[in-house]
């Protein structure tokens, strides 16, 4: 079954087949995958996404889940709107 | 940026973990702030309308949002600032960067107590981002708090305990399930949530997979399959479903990122659900002064995050300056309760799990 198709970081609109290209690539961690696609650099800053890259970066590169690291988390945790940290009411 | 806050315990999450970690620091003494990204405290335990497993000091037989209720309760009554429609956005040695009704500001401490949760893990097959398809905590939130039904056919995948008690909850909304799916062999929740939904009449699909969701801009039907021995779809075992809603129970992975963002050490543990934060017996991290329980230290139970919320409440409150009077004696029975917690075929995994973190903890302390 190809599933080239599927949709893995919803935010970014990333396909698995693109992640798997950048794999191929060289991209061989979560932090280059994210770097070469955007995949994980979304709204939800990888929170849907993360684990389904790590699933498919084990996969392909033989691995387990636990070799793997899952890539750095910078704030915020959340979207926040520029008006919250100019200290303005939106 | 508005005003700076300051306050003695600082707890993140008003989930059983959080709410438990500041009554304990607040009954040790110290000033204790909890913040909740949501409109009240609860955490999921707001959601949970079924009747509770486990001992009876553990709220067995008690409806989770009851036992909420009397969290928030006990908390207000002790003076326990509860912070609600407050996000922690970020995490700055002892500060927390927060956003409250709209205005970021800074909540600064001397001890904190992550106690933030854990989020749903996707799936990902065609069709997979249908509106109509979604995580099974989605599907409680739209029916036990917002009184919505989010579908009227659904599909369940995950024969574990979130997918047997949202398909019992979907029924007794009104919707229709046409069955359980479930990847594994056999199922993974307790015997008598699947009694439960098969004498209503659901069948659950063991060995069975989502091949695909189908829908014009919304989900129509779901195809599923039978697996091989090596996991892989058998041709000709295809099933369609004619669906409006496919919840997805497939795992909660504990949620960390202020716990990375804080330099916390962490270790890949797959019985707690991920990534974790090496902790030590008391729930401190290897950050000082940093403490974390429930969920986010690893997907458990509502009854061992409400032990692990002790302990590491009095500890961050002992850190503070504030040492309950019995405090080893207090410590060491919330220990016990969790040890006894985590007995049993469902247990053992995850007491061994935890032995092997605070291990490593150890490790790193002594290598110091
Ligand atoms: C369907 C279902 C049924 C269950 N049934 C049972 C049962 O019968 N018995 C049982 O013992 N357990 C049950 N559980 C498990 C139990 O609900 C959880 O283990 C427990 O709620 C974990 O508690 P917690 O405090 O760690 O996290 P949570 O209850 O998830 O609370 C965490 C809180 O922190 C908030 N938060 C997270 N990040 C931030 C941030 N950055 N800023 C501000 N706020 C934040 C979250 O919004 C949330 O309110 C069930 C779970 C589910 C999903
Ligand atoms: S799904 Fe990838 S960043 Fe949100």
């Amino acid at each position: 079954m190809n599933d080239d198709d599927v949709i893995i970081c919803r935010c970014e609109e990333i396909t698995k087949g693109e992640i798997r290209r950048a794999i191929q690539a060289g991209a061989t961690t979560f932090k280059a995958i994210k770097k070469f696609t955007r995949a994980g650099m979304g709204l939800c800053q990888g929170r849907t996404c993360r684990r389904l890259i790590l699933q498919i970066l084990a996969q392909e590169t033989g691995q387990t889940p636990g070799q793997l690291l899952p890539g750095s988390y910078r704030p915020p945790t959340r979207p926040v709107p520029l008006a919250a940290l100019k200290g303005e009411k939106p | 940026m508005a005003g700076a806050e300051v306050t003695e315990v600082a707890v993140v999450g008003g989930g059983p973990a959080g709410l438990s970690a500041a009554l304990a620091a607040r009954q040790a003494g110290a000033k204790v702030i909890v913040v909740d990204e949501n409109a009240a405290p609860g955490g999921q335990l707001r959601k949970q309308i079924h009747k509770f497993f486990g001992s009876k000091e553990h709220h067995a037989g008690r409806r989770g949002f009851r036992i909420a209720e009397e969290l928030v309760a006990a908390c207000r009554e002790q003076g326990v600032e509860l912070w609600t429609d407050t996000l922690a956005y970020g995490i700055f040695d002892h500060t927390l960067g927060i956003v409250r009704g709209g205005t970021a500001s800074t909540l600064a401490a001397r001890s904190i107590v992550l106690a933030t949760g854990a989020s749903e893990n996707a799936l990902a097959f065609p069709g997979c981002t249908l509106p109509g398809v979604m995580g099974a905590g989605a599907a409680q939130t739209f029916i036990n708090l917002h009184r919505v039904l989010p579908g009227r056919r659904a599909l369940i995948v995950g024969a574990g305990n979130v997918g047997l008690i949202i398909t019992y909850q979907l029924l007794q909304a009104g919707a229709e399930v046409l069955g359980v799916v479930e990847a594994a062999p056999r199922i993974g929740g307790y015997a008598v949530h699947a009694a439960k939904i098969r004498r209503a009449g659901v069948p659950i699909y063991t060995r069975h997979t989502v091949l695909n969701a189908a829908g014009h801009g919304e989900l129509e039907e779901v195809t599923i399959a039978a697996l091989d021995e090596n996991g892989w779809p058998i041709a000709g075992s295809e099933r369609t479903f004619a669906i409006d809603l496919l919840c997805l129970a497939v795992g909660l992975t504990p949620l960390t990122e202020l716990a990375w963002q804080a330099g916390c050490l962490f270790e890949y543990c797959g019985p707690l659900g991920g990534h974790v934060p090496l902790h030590s017996e008391d729930m401190e991290t290897t950050v000082p002064g940093l403490f974390v329980a429930g969920d986010m230290a690893g997907v458990e139970e509502a009854s061992t995050a409400l032990e692990e919320g002790r302990l590491a409440g009095l500890a961050a409150a002992a850190y503070a300056g504030y040492r309950s009077p019995n405090l080893e004696e207090e410590k060491a029975a919330a220990r016990e309760r969790l040890q006894a917690l985590r007995s049993g075929p469902f247990g053992e995994g995850r007491y061994l799990a935890h032995e092997e973190i605070v291990r490593r903890w150890l490790k790193w302390r002594d290598a110091r």
